[in-house]
């Protein structure tokens, strides 16, 4: 096939035509893959609810509420039933402080407050440093505390948790968003009972940075 | 040339990552550890197999001037195809590669390939360039990230080979991916002379 001249009518003709079949052929694609994207993502939120909360058996997905948080992005929370009695709420919180911005975290909390559970979804963290916020001894040290009695910051700040060696920033920004978790979750059980919000933290998420 | 030195030429003597230097951006970024720059390896391999095939199928229908704008948007159409397939079926490794893999359509060894050879050759030999290019590509991504892993945090492709307390951090971070690319081509460059 000899070359094509670079006439105007020629590519636009060849321009439109390319963008025509890779666009079409890039819609089957995106029907195709919907579903199990959506059930990676479906099966992914539900693990980690597993991992923080105590076994259940409704599907917290479908009860799932949301807590209102002062200036910010309204926290998801599911709640796990066994029969009719509720053991506990995973909260899917975050914090804007990490050393590269954006981390996501599953608390769990029972009724009264207790944590439960942590698990980490989402993170920036430089590798080897930040990173160790999902190590076991980290988290360890969060398990059946609960922030409205015990302080939950790193011991620089005065709190009780040991932060990960050389990544104090990413140690308190994941207390950070525990404490936020917690403080929705309590404010709106005191809304519910009448009482005073105990403590207010000010980070905010911003609209930058959140590739989901 | 024949199909079989198009295809050997981008394991070693025109190895993309150790000889011409391409794709620098994602060989430095990702291969913090061997499956990671394995998946960027074969995402990359996919994307370069598929474009150099169609590229060089549609050559003849696209005049020049708009030659490069058809390219991309070949190259582009591909990589959204991985990046859809991957978050579907593979979503941690698409999670630990994250943004770069839509960067894949701005890696100048892709278009490079497009420009240089499959817009001159016939399918078939296209197909095997991007081959020869894609595999070269990913090996090396795969001995840099295991080089990486290993010395930073005692590992390979997560299996513990030392103790923890071997990892020196600085491999895992950005510096300790120019040393490792460096001693890397130092060696290629000694194999090929």
């Amino acid at each position: 096939m000899a070359k094509k001249e670079s006439s105007f009518k020629n590519m636009v003709i060849a321009l439109f035509v390319i963008s025509a079949v890779a666009s079409t052929t890039l819609g089957f694609v995106y029907e195709f893959t919907k579903e199990p994207i959506a059930q990676a993502r479906l099966s992914k939120k539900l693990n980690a609810i597993k991992m923080v909360v105590p076994p259940f058996d409704n599907d917290p997905n479908a009860d799932m509420y949301t807590l209102p948080v002062d200036g910010g992005e309204a926290l998801e929370a599911y709640p796990a039933k066994m029969g009719e009695e509720l053991v506990g709420v995973a909260i899917r919180t975050y914090t804007m402080n990490g050393f590269s911005g954006l981390v996501r975290l599953m608390v769990g909390l029972s009724p009264s407050g207790d944590i439960t559970g942590i698990s980490v979804l989402e993170h920036k963290e430089t590798p080897g440093l930040g990173t160790h916020m999902s190590d076991e001894w980290f988290i360890a040290q969060f398990i059946s505390k609960n922030p409205g009695k015990n302080n939950i910051a790193v011991k620089k700040d005065g709190g009780e948790v040991d932060a990960i060696t050389a990544a104090t920033i990413s140690s308190r920004a994941f207390t950070d968003a525990v404490q936020r978790a917690y403080n929705a979750y309590k404010n709106s059980a005191d809304a519910e009972s009448g009482a005073t919000v105990i403590k207010q933290d000010t980070t905010q998420l911003s609209k930058g940075g959140n590739y989901e | 040339m024949s199909n079989i030195t198009t295809f050997t030429k981008g394991l070693l003597k025109e190895n993309p990552v150790f000889v011409l230097l391409l794709g620098m951006c994602p060989t430095l970024g990702v291969t913090t550890t061997a499956f990671n720059g394995l998946g960027m390896g074969l995402a990359t391999t996919f994307v370069l197999v598929m474009s150099n095939l169609v590229i060089s199928l549609i050559k003849g229908g696209i005049p020049d001037k708009v030659r490069i704008p058809s390219f991309v948007v070949v190259i582009a159409s591909f990589v959204t195809v991985v990046e859809l397939a991957m978050q579907a079926y593979l979503p941690s490794l698409f999670e630990s590669l994250g943004l770069f893999i839509p960067l894949i359509v701005v890696n100048c060894l892709v278009l490079g390939r497009a420009e240089a050879f499959a817009s001159k050759n016939k399918a078939l030999s296209s197909v095997v360039d991007g081959l020869g290019m894609g595999i070269g590509f990913s090996l090396a991504l795969t001995i840099l990230g295991a080089a990486r892993e290993l010395l930073g945090s005692g590992l390979m492709f997560g299996l513990k080979i030392f103790d923890n307390s071997f990892g020196m951090l600085v491999f895992v971070l950005a510096p300790g991916a120019f040393f490792v690319l460096g001693y890397l081509i130092l060696i290629v460059n000694r194999i090929n002379k």
